[in-house]
C-alpha cells in the first residue's frame, strides 16, 4: 500500500499507448500525486547523470520512499559507480542524507560495520542502506554482501542493475543478458555479444540465504518501488532490492524511452518484479498481456545484431529466457496467455 | 595486576579495557586468540555496549570498521600475513578517509611458498598507506601500545597498527601487568570524531577529488605523521604517570650512547640480542643498540640524535625490499645521509628462521669488521642457494623452487654429516 502525503495535490494523468490503468481509474490511495514541498529529496537536482538515467530515477524514489519509511534517521553506504560519481565529486554533492563512499566491493560491510555502530550507541531508530551498481554488487562485491546476510546485518541493500559496467564504458558484468553487446562483449564471431549460459541471479541468490525480505522493482513502476521500499524498512535484518534501471548511454536506447523499455522488460517476462520473504516466494506482479521480446530488444541497440539474418538463433535464445520467467515464477494474469 | 599470560590474551584484555563499540575479525588468515577472546567478552556482556562482527574475510573486517568508525564508534581488528594483503584495498582507503581504527598486526611472513611463521613482510607492505605503525618489543608493551594506540589514533583522527611478532609474542606467555579500568579511563578518553555520519548533520564522505586537491590531501596525511612525532613521547610521558612504566615512545636505547657500533632493530629480537650485546661488552667490543618502536611516523631527528656518535649502525630487519635491500635500513639511511656512519643492512628471521645469540654474535663480528655483504642475508645456506641456480641454468623446467630448497637443506646436510 502506497502512503500518499496529506496535502496531495491531483493530477490529471491519462497514461496513452500503454496497458496499464489510468490514475482516475484508481482509488484515492493509489493514485499518482505531484511531490509536496516537504519532500525529502535525498537525492537533490544539480547531478551528473545522462539523460534519461534509470538508475537516477530509481535512487531519488527509493531512498526518499527509506527516508520517509525511518522518519528520515537513514545513512547510505555507497559502491563505487556510476551513482557515486554523478551524485558528488567534492565539493559538490546531491546526497542530502548522511552518505558514505569507501570502497567497490565493500559497500555492503561499511553498512554492516554503520548498523553495529548504531547497536552499540543504543541508536537502532538510525538505519543503514547499502547501495551499488550491478556491478558492485553481483561481482567485486558479492563476497561483502554475501558475508552481510549470513550475519543478517540491519541493511537494506539495494542494487541499481543496468546489466553492466556503465561508469567504466560499459563492460561486461555477470548481471549482462545474453547476447547484449558490451565492450567486452562486442557483437562478432560466431556468438555475438554475451555468452548465453553465463551470469548470476542476484535475487534468487539473496533468497538462498534466506534473510527477510527480497524483492524486484523497476523504474517504470515507481509505486511499486516505493511499496516494496517501504515494506523493506518495515523489516529487521538484511534486505536486498534490485532495481531495475535502463542505461540510455549503455543500452543504446532513447533517453526518452527508459520507462518504456523498463516497462517492456516486465511486460516481456525479462525482469520478472517478484517478493519473497525469509527465501520463499511471497508475491509476483502479473502480466496481463506477454510482449513479444522483440519489442523491448529493439529498443536497444546492445541488441541490434540479433535482428540480423543468421542471428536469429539469439532472438530465440532470449525468448526462451523470457518464456521461462514466465513459467518459472507464473506471472501471467489467469487466462491472459 | 600481574598475570602470567599469553600475548594474545593480554591484548584482548587491553583492547576490552579502551572500550571499543565495534569489534570485526575474520578468523584465520592468519588470526591470533586475540579475537577469540574478545568474542567471548562481548557474547558474555563483558565489554559494555560492544558489537562483535563475524565477517566473511578480512576485506570485510577492515571494510566494516570503516563503516562503524564513520558512523562515531570506537572501532578494531586484528590481522596478519596474507589478510593483510586480502584487506590492502580498505588499508589505503582507512587512512585516506582519516579513519582512526586501531588495529593488531601479529606480523607474519607472506607466501607463495605459504608460511605461517614470523617476519614484518606484511606491516612492511602497508608502510605507506599513511597509517602509523608502532612496534612491541614484548608483551607488556603490547598491552600498553594498543592502549596509547586507541588514543594516539583519536587524537590525529588517523588509524594506528600495532605491531607485533607473530608466535614469539602473540603466542608467548610471558609476565604482563594488565591496567586497571580506572588507570585506562584516566588515560583514554571517550571517542570524539572529526567526521560522522549523523542523519542530524548530514554530510557526503569518500566522494572523489582531482589533481587540484589530492596533493594536499596526501601532504596532511604525511602532516599527520609529521605531528605524531610530537604526540607519541608525550603520550608515553603521560603513560607513564598514570601506569608507572615508560612504555611506547618512538625509539629506545640500549646502552648506546658512546658505543661505536649501533644494531638497529624492531620489535621482539632486541630481547635476544640485548644478551649477546652485553657478552661483547664484556669482551671489550664498543657496541649497543636502539630499538626503533615508531616505524611510521619514522622517527628521524630521534634517530640522528641517538646515532650521531656512532662509527657505524648494523640494521637488523625482518623484511626485504626484493632486489633492493632492508627497507629499515634504507629509510634509516634517508636519516643519517649527512653523517659519516657506515650502514649496514642484514635481513635475518624471515619465514621464522630461528635467531640465535650464536648466529647473531657471528654476524655481529663480520659486522664490526664491516666485512658483511650488502644486503647481508643473516644465517642464509648460500650452498643450498647456488645448487638451486645451477640447477636453473642447466634445466629448463627445473621444478618448484620451494621444493627444490627443501629437497638440497636434506641433502647438503646430509653430506655436511658425512
Amino acid at each position: 500500500m502506497v502512503e500518499v502525503s496529506e496535502t496531495k495535490q491531483k493530477i490529471k494523468f491519462y497514461q496513452t499507448g500503454t496497458l496499464t490503468a489510468g490514475n482516475r481509474l484508481l482509488d484515492e490511495g493509489h493514485r499518482s500525486v505531484q511531490a509536496t514541498i516537504d519532500r525529502s529529496n535525498s537525492l537533490d537536482s544539480g547531478h551528473r547523470a545522462c539523460q534519461g538515467c534509470g538508475e537516477a530515477l530509481g535512487a531519488r524514489y527509493a531512498i526518499d520512499a527509506a527516508m520517509r519509511a525511518t522518519n528520515n534517521q537513514l545513512i547510505a553506504a555507497n559502491a563505487t559507480g556510476c551513482l557515486e560519481v554523478f551524485t558528488t565529486p567534492y565539493p559538490e554533492t546531491a546526497w542530502s542524507i548522511p552518505w558514505i563512499h569507501s570502497l567497490f566491493g565493500n559497500a555492503a560491510a561499511v553498512a554492516g560495520g554503520i548498523a553495529a555502530a548504531m547497536k552499540a550507541k543504543g541508536r537502532e531508530d538510525v538505519r543503514v542502506i547499502a547501495q551499488g551498481g550491478d556491478g558492485g554488487t553481483t561481482d567485486i562485491g558479492f563476497g561483502c554482501m554475501s558475508g552481510m546476510f549470513d550475519r543478517n546485518d540491519d541493511v537494506l541493500y539495494i542494487c541499481y542493475n543496468n546489466q553492466a559496467y556503465m561508469n567504466t564504458g560499459v563492460q561486461r558484468s555477470s548481471a549482462t543478458p545474453g547476447a547484449a553487446r558490451t565492450a567486452t562483449t562486442m557483437p562478432v564471431g560466431e556468438e555475438p555479444g554475451n555468452e548465453f549460459g553465463t551470469g548470476k541471479n542476484m535475487p534468487l541468490i539473496a533468497m538462498a540465504h534466506q534473510i527477510p525480505y527480497v524483492a524486484t522493482a523497476s523504474v517504470h513502476d515507481l509505486h511499486d518501488l516505493e511499496h516494496k521500499v517501504t515494506k523493506a524498512m518495515s523489516f529487521h535484518g538484511s534486505r536486498y532490492i534490485e532495481i531495475y534501471v535502463p542505461c540510455p548511454l549503455g543500452w543504446g536506447s532513447k533517453p526518452g524511452q527508459t520507462i518504456t523499455i523498463a516497462r517492456l522488460a516486465v511486460e516481456t517476462g525479462m525482469f520478472p518484479l517478484f517478493e519473497a520473504e525469509n527465501g520463499n516466494l511471497v508475491g509476483v506482479t502479473k502480466i496481463r498481456h506477454q510482449q513479444p521480446v522483440e519489442e523491448y530488444l529493439k529498443l536497444q541497440r546492445r541488441f541490434a545484431h540479433v535482428f540480423k539474418k543468421g542471428n536469429e538463433s539469439q532472438l530465440e535464445a532470449l525468448q526462451v529466457i523470457a518464456d521461462n520467467n514466465i513459467e518459472r515464477f507464473d506471472l501471467m494474469s489467469r487466462g491472459k496467455r | 595486576m600481574l598475570e602470567q599470560i599469553e600475548g594474545s590474551h593480554a591484548v584482548a584484555k587491553a583492547i576490552a579495557l579502551s572500550r571499543p563499540e565495534v569489534i570485526s575479525a575474520y578468523p584465520i588468515t592468519p588470526q591470533t586468540h586475540i579475537v577469540e577472546d574478545l568474542g567471548t567478552m562481548v557474547k558474555a556482556g563483558e565489554i559494555e555496549n560492544c558489537q562483535f562482527m563475524l565477517v566473511e574475510s578480512e576485506f570485510g573486517a577492515l571494510s566494516a570498521c570503516i563503516g562503524s568508525s564513520a558512523a562515531g564508534a570506537r572501532s578494531y581488528t586484528a590481522t596478519s600475513s596474507q589478510g593483510m594483503l586480502f584487506m590492502m584495498e580498505a588499508v589505503y582507503n582507512a587512512s585516506g578517509m582519516g579513519l582512526p581504527i586501531v588495529m593488531t598486526v601479529g606480523n607474519r611472513a607472506i607466501g607463495a611458498p605459504i608460511n605461517i611463521w614470523n617476519d614484518w613482510s606484511d606491516s612492511m607492505s602497508a608502510r605507506d598507506s599513511g597509517w602509523l605503525q608502532l612496534f612491541a618489543e614484548n608483551n607488556q608493551e603490547s598491552v600498553d601500545v594498543h592502549i596509547q594506540a586507541f588514543r594516539l589514533a583519536e587524537e590525529l583522527s588517523m588509524p594506528v597498527m600495532v605491531c607485533m611478532d607473530g608466535f614469539i609474542l602473540t603466542h608467548a606467555y610471558a609476565q604482563v601487568d594488565i591496567p586497571d579500568q580506572a588507570q585506562v579511563d584516566e588515560f583514554l578518553p571517550p571517542f570524539q570524531p572529526r567526521q560522522v555520519l549523523d542523519p542530524a548533520a548530514p554530510l557526503s564522505m569518500g566522494a572523489m577529488v582531482g589533481p587540484e586537491a589530492f596533493t594536499e590531501v596526501r601532504y596532511l596525511a604525511h602532516h599527520k605523521q609529521v605531528e605524531a612525532l610530537e604526540i607519541i613521547p608525550k603520550q608515553a610521558t603521560e603513560f607513564e604517570a598514570i601506569f608507572g612504566r615508560d612504555s611506547g615512545g618512538l625509539i629506545k636505547s640500549f646502552e648506546a650512547d658512546g658505543a661505536e657500533t649501533v644494531v638497529v632493530t624492531m620489535g621482539s629480537v632486541i630481547g635476544t640480542m640485548k644478551e649477546v650485546l652485553a657478552g661483547m661488552r664484556e669482551d671489550g667490543i664498543s657496541i649497543g643498540a636502539v630499538t626503533i618502536r615508531s616505524f611510521r611516523p619514522f622517527p628521524r631527528e630521534a634517530l640522528r640524535e641517538a646515532l650521531k656518535d656512532a662509527k657505524r649502525v648494523i640494521v637488523f630487519e625482518k623484511s626485504v625490499a626484493v632486489g633492493m635491500g632492508g627497507i629499515v635500513a634504507m629509510n634509516l639511511r634517508t636519516a643519517l645521509q649527512d653523517f659519516p656512519i657506515l650502514v649496514h643492512s642484514v635481513i635475518g628471521g624471515l619465514g621464522g628462521r630461528p635467531i640465535t645469540r650464536d648466529n647473531l654474535r657471528r654476524m655481529f663480528e663480520k659486522g664490526i669488521r664491516d666485512q658483511l655483504d650488502e644486503p647481508h642475508f643473516h644465517d642464509i645456506h648460500m650452498d643450498v642457494v647456488n645448487r638451486e641456480i645451477e640447477r636453473e641454468k642447466a634445466e629448463c623446467r627445473s621444478g618448484a623452487v620451494a621444493e627444490n630448497i627443501l629437497n638440497d637443506v636434506g641433502v647438503v646436510a646430509a653430506a655436511k654429516a658425512i
